[in-house]
């Protein structure tokens, strides 16, 4: 098949990641296998992009090589990313903490498995906390994004280069081992090609490539700074600039929610789920509707806090003992109950299953009006 | 003859390199790592690679070595400086990319990073700064520490069945398959300056002809960490780190 041609193509999440980078004029991978997302760099490998597009592709020898490889490629102004799953991610984060300290570009995709420790192979979404609220050291933030379909894995390399670069905050593409192996039908993006060198220098005057020193100061990435008072400026900043993204950045969609009195609240594969259950309580005659939120982070805050009061009962239905929920409850402030479903440790729900747990949060609903922690 | 009447181009003798800027050193009095500023400096000015060097500095004594010379600087975190100049160099082939650690940087936790830089033949420069001794942190056993080596973390003496051997990071390079040159030296007189010069040189020129990874170890001195004054540091570096760190190269392919 002729790749080049814009049509429509049977790939794996973790194909199209792949693909999508190629296509989007990324110039560099750097990555360790682990399941369920080791296709990403087969799928690289099998296409060399270093013979058409120059891309640059690496099997670093630890997650923790790979993100102080993609911090390397940031503090230079190249787009790079790397793609890894749960334990790997976890190693990641010292270097993530990094790079969000010196305000670098750079795209982490996250394909989630069921966890703790070396948990299972098998899907997970209980990684929501590591990619929204990190396990690096500090306070930042990264943009999260959580695509639902193998397309929108493909699409969110795009949406992931443009913000990344345009806030200078590395991007996580958070998804799931479902997302990552499934199979669906891809429209690929058209060949960008990769910028050059006075492109880069031009865009990111901020990078350390040396071009150009003669008629600048040097640059410098580094995110040490013995001076408290220059240290907590630097913050300053950066929360002044991650209230910018809050404000800019927020992405959601709805189903069926239109004159909805209950609601699902569930992202990625679980948003999936979320819709087949909507479809089976809209048959038994019950006004459900979802809300998706697109972006873990900024999350969808206002537009759950404003319209919490219009719903009788909320069920957060995700891959997860409760992440999700947390960030819904703050959202809605107790503005009416909030109430979660999650299968865990590999385990996906069936919309079924979806259905009885949303009726049984229908009944917990009428008779609660403690906070949801009162069992 | 006033002081006023000797200052004179025409009887200049010495002169600091260009790319050293004015900011006063924070390293103590007697450490290796000025030196190495210098010479590192003065070989980029001579090589006229100023605007196509990316250089990689690490967590440790030398973790602001980009507040002294005035190139491009990547401040990686500890121990992942060669991870971070791998990328940097396979991203800008023709820049020249090198790396400055110290032993605890690139002998303890970056081990990994360090080894496999060197043998996936990434064409960088990495300098070793080997003092034997976290000077950071306040002086603590590192992986070069020699046996019966006091530190603040083996107080009476490094001890094998307590705290295992010094590790020979140099010697496992100079093993390994991707490393075109190996080699170790000092900066404690003017021949082993020269010496040292020449060899990080040698360094640098081997990552702009790509022709594998160069490691250039510095036998260094940390008087603070030590507890000693300069001269009884370079004293007891040439007593007791020279035999057990010999100078000289170990390997070297591209000659
Ligand atoms: C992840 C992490 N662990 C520990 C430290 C603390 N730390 C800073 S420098 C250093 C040791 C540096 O020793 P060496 O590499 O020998 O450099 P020197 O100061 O002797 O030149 C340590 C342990 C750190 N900054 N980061
Ligand atoms: S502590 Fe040691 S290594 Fe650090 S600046 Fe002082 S002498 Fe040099
Ligand atoms: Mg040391």
């Amino acid at each position: 098949m002729d790749e080049k041609k814009n049509d429509y193509v049977l790939l794996k999440g973790n194909e199209a990641i792949a693909k999508a980078a190629i296509r989007y004029g990324y110039d560099g991978f750097f990555g360790y296998p682990i399941t369920p997302q080791s296709e990403v760099l087969e799928t690289l490998a099998v296409d060399k992009p270093w013979e058409t597009t120059g891309m640059v592709v690496l099997q670093a020898e630890s997650e923790l090589a790979s993100i102080n490889m993609l911090y390397g490629a940031g503090c230079t102004g190249k787009l790079a990313f790397t793609s890894s799953s749960s334990p790997g991610i976890a190693l990641m984060q010292e270097g993530i903490s990094y790079m969000a300290a010196c305000e670098l570009p750079g795209v982490i995709v996250s394909v989630g498995r069921g966890g703790p420790g070396l948990g299972t192979i098998q899907p997970g979404q209980a990684d929501y906390n590591q990619a929204v609220y990190g396990g690096g050291n500090g306070d930042y933030n990264l943009i999260v994004l959580a695509p639902n379909s193998v397309q929108e894995m493909c699409d969110c390399m795009g949406k992931a280069k443009e913000l990344t670069f345009k806030w200078r905050v590395p991007v996580v593409v958070l998804s799931d081992g479902v997302i990552g192996q499934m199979m669906e039908k891809v429209l690929l993006p058209e060949y960008t090609p990769r910028r050059t060198d006075e492109e880069i220098h031009q865009q990111c005057p901020w990078a350390t490539n040396g071009i150009g020193l003669k008629n600048r100061h040097y640059n410098v990435h580094s995110s040490l700074e013995f001076d408290p008072l220059v240290m907590e400026e630097r913050n300053h900043k950066m929360t002044e600039k991650y209230a910018r993204i809050e404000a800019e950045e927020v992405d959601y969609e709805y189903y069926m929610a239109d004159d909805a009195e209950w609601l699902i609240v569930a992202y990625g594969i679980s948003s999936r789920v979320g819709m087949k259950a909507v479809d089976i309580l809209r048959k038994k005659g019950i006004n459900a509707g979802m809300f998706r939120p697109k972006t873990l982070w900024p999350f969808p805050n206002r537009v759950l806090f404003d319209t919490a009061s219009k719903y009788k009962g909320i069920l957060c239905v995700e891959q997860s003992e409760g992440q999700l929920v947390k960030d819904v409850r703050i959202a809605v402030e107790g503005q009416t109950y909030v109430s979660h479903y999650g299968r865990s440790g590999g385990m996906i729900a069936s919309p079924v299953e979806v259905y009885h747990a949303f009726k049984k949060m229908m009944e917990e609903s009428v008779n609660s009006k403690k906070g949801y922690w009162i069992k | 003859m006033e002081l006023q009447d000797i200052i004179k181009p025409e009887n200049k003798v010495y002169g600091k390199p260009s790319l050293m800027n004015e900011t006063p050193m924070h390293y103590c009095p007697g450490c290796s790592h000025g030196l190495v500023h210098k010479l590192v400096a003065e070989i980029i000015e001579e090589m006229g690679m100023e605007e196509d060097t990316i250089a990689i500095c690490p967590v440790g004594c030398a973790v602001f070595a980009y507040r002294y010379v005035d190139v491009d600087w990547i401040e990686a975190s500890h121990g992942r400086a060669p991870a971070c100049a791998s990328s940097v160099k396979r991203l800008w082939p023709k820049k020249l990319v090198f790396t400055y650690q110290g032993d605890g940087d690139m002998a303890c936790i970056g081990t990994a990073e360090a080894i496999h830089a060197m043998n996936r033949g990434e064409n960088i420069a990495m300098i070793f700064i080997n003092n034997a001794i976290y000077g950071m942190t306040g002086g603590q056993m590192a992986p070069t520490t020699l046996m019966g080596m006091k530190t603040a973390t083996c107080p009476y003496g490094r001890q094998a069945d307590l705290h295992g051997y010094p590790l020979h990071i140099t010697d496992i390079a100079a093993t390994l398959e991707g490393t075109c040159y190996v080699t170790r030296q000092a900066v404690n007189t003017v021949p082993n300056i020269r010496k040292a010069k020449k060899a990080i040189r040698q360094a640098f020129e081997n990552s702009l002809k790509g022709k594998g990874c160069s490691l250039v170890e510095i036998v260094s001195t940390c008087a603070s960490g030590w507890k000693k004054t300069p001269q009884q540091a370079n004293e007891w570096m040439e007593e007791n780190m020279f035999p057990y760190y010999p100078l000289g190269d170990l390997k070297n392919t591209v000659e």
